[in-house]
């Protein structure tokens, strides 16, 4: 084990035992602040040596066998360390570690005991995705994936008193699990077919066409389906608005840096294996460039903050998605980063606003740039990165997905795309435009957010101008045609001056052009009936089906049973009138028994 | 000159009216009387087959089993006083304790 593994494995255990203690140690966790501190710094370090690890870019791979067998172990546990690796290694630190920090603030007025309990989850959270990150083979992978998904529905459900969190969480839960039942089977499909899990193994196996399975689409569509729920695409993405019970600190850190990168992160992991199967690659870019539209156009209609941030991260996830299944896996992996730092801070930006006013509806906002001017300048540059602006960091990773899925010829999903960039700029600015703008609302007096909360915020601002500048200097690999950019920010501007006229100058009202519209919008207010539709086959099959077992349960099985046991009851009763008690009756017995025997021997001797 | 098959009859009878007792009694000191009966009905069976067959082995087996009831009596009766001294009964139907 050398330095570049063992770094890394440190990131991946600053958490764990951050964790373990927190878990262990019941008075520290119950104090609440102290225990935050305590995953703050393990967090920190954590950072630090990722930004090590990235910056020197560490390769390497250090691996221990799990289960053992004849001819070598069936699986292995350990770390990969390569670029995309070291570079999650640094989002999930950066904006776990500003999470946390902005947390403390945020939920400061929680009882300690569950404050700690807090960052026990964030600590195991942390681990859970470093872990994902790091592992050099599925079975890993999965271990890791499903603890992602626990954490995230027990950060999810953090308030589990309300039923409403408490639904979200499960909702989450299960809704990934039914991805995930794919991804196992996937997974085991795959390692029957090759006998391995070892990501190494497998891309030398695809490099050297010695992966021609039967069935290797069905195979890596299966993958796929794990990460469909994960990284919440059509039709599993229904749990992501939900999941916005959570606290705000939550979300940010759920919609940025984990649990839905998972996904995204795991089919550009396997990118290589998906190569192999264009036909899923494709279905992959559809659903992907789908899933990006249909979600913008429920973000247009939405008046929660929060729920408009969500459904801007499915759509986003979408075109990460689009962008790995046209191919451009770099692209998607590049929007994923740039799209983890502008969503963080603007998840954390709307948390501050909703600490402020009490309330996530943005039509009782309004006003807010005058009171909160801080939160709305990093506010807007998130929805201008968001929006895909030059020179901030969203407009490259954008252009890079767009141009990606042009050149693999996918014409309808890239118009779908193009179509969506109009839309984000029009539902984002829509909500700068009608929270911090316009007739101030008399509810309260909001307020700028102390300190804890801001630093985090402009650091993540910094951040994402940061990075647009070094991808505008350094970027230009990917040699998009000429009239892309020209598009893509016209029809930012056609959204931003739609969101503008509409809810800033009252040029158009809003009614006339839902009216137009009225199919759309009847359909995306309804969120176009899928959670509906859900709710109906639940009720219609799982529970239809409950009820025919637990009839065939009751009355067919039981009933065998209980008519068994009542038969051997009555029987019972019947016999029991032979037993007196009195030893005379049993020497009566006796006597005629042998009286019998005596018969029976004369008779057929 | 009585034969063999006289005694047997006698003895079959004994043992039957032995048996009967056993079977009837409600007195649990009855029921030992029975057995005795029962006993003695073997005894008559084996004196007779000794005189008739010659063989002395059946008339000292006889003294045996004399022997032996006087003893099983003894065992019998102080049994039965066990049982009066707990029951304060020694009517035979109302030990029943074994009842299902």
């Amino acid at each position: 084990m050398t330095l570049p593994t063992r770094l890394p494995l440190l990131v991946l255990l600053l958490p764990f035992a951050a964790f373990v203690v927190l878990a262990v140690v019941a008075p520290l966790r119950r104090a609440g602040a102290r225990a935050g501190l305590l995953s703050i710094a393990a967090m920190s370090v954590a950072f630090m040596a990722a930004l090590v690890a990235w910056v020197e870019g560490f390769r390497g791979e250090a691996t221990w066998s799990w289960i053992p067998s004849d001819g070598g172990p069936i699986a292995t546990v350990g770390v990969l360390v390569d670029p995309l690796s070291n570079a999650m290694l640094v989002l999930v630190t950066l904006v776990s570690l500003l999470v946390q920090v902005y947390s403390l603030a945020y939920l400061g007025d929680e009882p300690p005991a569950s404050l700690g309990r807090y960052y026990t989850y964030q600590s195991l959270f942390a681990f859970s995705m470093l872990g994902l990150v790091l592992s050099p083979g599925f079975l890993q992978m999965f271990v890791f994936w499903e603890l992602v998904g626990l954490c995230s529905y027990l950060l999810i459900g953090y308030w589990y008193q309300r039923p409403a969190a408490a639904r979200a969480a499960v909702k989450a839960f299960w809704i990934t699990k039914l991805g995930d039942v794919g991804f196992v089977i996937g997974i085991v499909l795959l390692w029957s077919a090759t006998g391995t899990f070892d990501f190494g193994e497998l891309f030398a196996k695809a490099q050297e066409h010695a992966l021609a399975i039967d069935g290797l689409g069905t195979i890596m569509f299966l993958i796929y389906l794990g990460a469909v729920g994960k990284s919440a695409q059509f039709p599993l993405h229904v749990w992501l608005p939900d999941a916005m019970e959570g606290p705000t600190p939550v979300s940010a850190l759920i919609h940025a840096a984990t649990m839905v990168t998972a996904g995204v992160f795991m089919v550009t992991r396997a990118q290589p294996l998906f190569a192999l199967v264009p036909d899923v690659l494709i279905l992959i870019g559809w659903v992907g460039a789908f899933t990006a539209l249909l979600a913008a156009t429920m973000a247009c209609v939405e008046s929660d903050i929060k729920r408009v941030l969500a459904y801007s991260t499915v759509s986003q996830l979408g075109y990460m998605m689009a962008a790995a299944g046209a191919g451009a896996a770099d692209a998607g992996f590049l929007h994923l980063l740039t799209h983890g730092l502008f969503k963080a801070l603007l998840f954390l930006a709307a948390g501050a606003v909703i600490h402020a006013v009490g309330t996530n509806d943005i039509f009782r906002m309004g006003g807010l740039f005058r009171a909160m001017p801080q939160t709305g300048i990093v506010f807007i540059v998130g929805t201008l990165a968001l929006a895909g602006v030059p020179p901030l960091a969203g407009f490259f990773s954008k252009e890079a997905v767009l141009s990606g899925v042009w050149e693999a010829h996918l014409t309808v999903p890239f118009l779908m795309l193009a179509l969506t960039v109009l839309l984000t700029a029009f539902y984002m600015f829509r909500v700068v435009f009608i929270t911090f703008f316009g007739r101030a609302f008399e509810a309260g007096h909001p307020h700028e957010a102390p300190w804890l909360m801001r630093g985090p915020l402009w650091l993540l601002a910094a951040l994402t101008v940061a990075v647009g500048i070094r991808l505008a200097v350094g970027g230009g690999e990917h040699e998009a045609p000429g009239w892309l950019v020209p598009l893509s920010l016209a029809s930012a501007f056609v959204g931003f001056a739609l969101a503008w006229a509409m809810y800033q100058r009252g040029l158009v009202d809003p009614a006339t052009f839902s009216t137009a519209l009225a199919p759309f919008d009847f359909l995306a207010r309804r969120r176009y009936g899928i959670d509906a539709l859900y709710a109906g086959l639940y009720r219609a099959l799982v529970l239809g089906f409950a009820r025919l077992i637990g009839w065939i349960d009751r009355y067919l099985v039981d009933g065998v049973l209980n008519v068994l046991s009542a038969l051997t009851l009555r029987a019972g009763a019947g016999l029991r009138g032979i037993q007196s008690g009195r030893a005379q009756d049993y020497v009566y017995g006796v006597a005629f028994g042998v009286l019998l025997l005596f018969v029976w021997a004369q008779l057929w001797r | 000159m009585i034969g063999l098959q006289a005694y047997l009859v006698l003895a079959a009878l004994v043992f039957a009216i032995g048996l009967f007792g056993v079977l009837t009694r409600r007195n649990a000191v009855g029921i030992l009387l029975g057995i005795e009966l029962m006993l003695n009905a073997v005894n008559i069976n084996l004196v007779a087959f000794a005189r008739f067959n010659g063989d002395l082995a059946g008339v000292v087996f006889t003294l045996f089993t004399i022997s032996i009831t006087v003893a099983e009596v003894a065992v019998g009766l102080a049994i039965v006083i066990a049982i009066f001294r707990v029951r304060r009964t020694v009517e035979a139907d109302r030990l029943n304790l074994l009842r299902g």
